[in-house]
């Protein structure tokens, strides 16, 4: 072992420095221990760094009594700058979840109000598909009656107010063909509850009235055209006003319209 | 040896041990994070915990691993360091290679109440060139290792060693003469 040399090589500089491996820091230890010149070179560089350190201190350091008394007070002291601390950093942690709690449930009301828009424009959409629906079928309705009346054998008969309401008047539309008669009551007041208009088939003489029918859901029938059979040889028409369910034979002092089919 | 015996003491929690050894090494390790932070009262706050924490920490020490000063200043270099980062200071190296320990000097010259020895200090490092101020600086004071020096030099590895080696016999001439 030359000791001039690993002297001269400046590892024990670094040494001193800390910066060396722990295998190389106990290599040094023990040259230490055994090479008194060794020894003596690791504390003259130490004393070169004290010398360099002790220049740059500030000057006056606190006094060793107040070191232990922070020491002895440390349990104290670490507690209470912790606290110090710790609430302005959990008061803003709760702020902050306290915004988003009020974030979210204002987000959910917003979408729960979006989901009952849409579910009332839904709505509005069948309501309004319905109303297309029942206009397109009303429309057929419309158009097949008035092929109906616009029919070759359709001849028509103007039935004229009576003494119980002489402004009432109605149409009968008579296809001798296929035996049918359309009523067309729009001219005819709404019966009051518990009374219903039956139509007659009248032959004149002897006077002898035939049943046709009723004319049911008078108020609620839209166009009030009314479809009723009519086998008979009819002369003319008549529409009494009957008590519900209809009666066998007319009341005349109820007899709202008539008229006489045009001999031919 | 008297040191050794003393360290052996001071591993046992005896206070009159440990108040020895504060008052052989308070100044140098106070110097030492005096260079990293340059602030007198900060350096004296951190340089407190840092014997705080050598006191605690006392049963980790082992004479094996190294010398005890070279133990307490890694401690204090650490310590030193980790405040500047935590205080978010402009901690990239081309500026502390702007800023190296005789940097106190001209900052001590301008406030004339300041206590460091500013003359000590000048005479200590009066013909000490720049690189090796640079290179103890790295080596001492900032915990570099050879390789990391070495880069922030510009130098290869090996020449660290023997820079080193001759910038401190500079600095043992400059303490003999005084």
């Amino acid at each position: 072992m030359d000791v001039e040399k690993y002297i001269a090589s400046g590892i024990l500089e670094l040494y001193i420095a800390g910066i060396l491996s722990e295998e190389e820091n106990l290599e040094i230890a023990n040259y230490a221990k055994e090479y008194p010149e060794i020894q003596k070179e690791i504390e003259a560089i130490e004393a070169s760094i004290l010398a360099l350190s002790k220049k740059a201190s500030p000057g006056f350091n606190y006094s060793f009594k107040s070191l232990m008394d922070r020491i002895n007070g440390e349990v104290k002291v670490i507690p209470i700058n912790e606290k110090r601390s710790t609430p302005l950093l959990s008061y803003v942690g709760w702020a902050a979840s306290l915004l988003l709690a009020v974030g979210l449930f204002w987000m959910y009301q917003q979408n729960e109000d979006l989901k009952s828009n849409i579910q009332i424009v839904e709505k509005q959409n069948v309501d309004l598909e319905q109303q297309i629906a029942d206009t397109d079928s009303s429309l057929e309705q419309t158009q097949e009656l008035l092929n109906t009346l616009r029919d070759q054998n359709i001849s028509v008969i103007a039935l004229g107010g009576q003494a119980v309401s002489p402004t009432s008047y109605a149409k009968a539309y008579w296809n001798k063909e296929n035996q049918k008669v359309f009523i067309d009551a729009k001219g005819l007041p709404e019966p009051p509850d518990g009374f219903v208009y039956q139509v007659w088939s009248l032959k004149l003489s002897p006077l002898t009235p035939t049943s046709m029918g009723l004319l049911e859901d008078f108020a609620t029938d839209e166009n009030k055209v009314f479809a009723l059979n009519n086998p008979n040889e009819s002369e003319a028409f008549g529409i009494t006003l009957e008590p519900a369910g209809g009666s066998e034979s007319p009341n005349l002092e109820q007899l709202y319209t008539l008229g006489v089919v045009a001999t031919s | 040896m008297q040191l050794d015996l003393l360290v052996d003491q001071f591993k046992k929690k005896d206070p009159t041990a440990f108040e020895k050894l504060y008052g052989m090494y308070s100044d140098n390790i106070c110097g030492v994070i005096n260079t990293i932070v340059k602030n007198d009262a900060l350096a004296q706050e951190i340089c407190q915990d840092v014997f705080i924490k050598i006191w605690n920490n006392c049963e980790s020490y082992n004479s094996s691993k190294g010398r005890f000063f070279t133990w307490i200043l890694n401690i204090a270099r650490n310590a030193a360091i980790d405040e500047i980062r935590s205080r978010s200071y402009k901690n990239d190296k081309k500026n502390l290679s702007a800023d190296y320990f005789v940097g106190i000097l001209q900052n001590k010259e301008e406030e004339e109440s300041s206590t460091v020895d500013t003359k000590g200090l000048r005479n200590l490092v009066k013909n000490l060139k720049e690189k090796c101020v640079q290179i103890i600086e790295l080596l001492y004071f900032r915990g570099y290792t050879q390789k990391d020096a070495a880069e922030e030099l510009d130098i290869p590895i090996g020449t660290v060693k023997t820079r080193n080696r001759s910038c401190i016999s500079q600095l043992r001439d400059n303490m003999a003469v005084r």
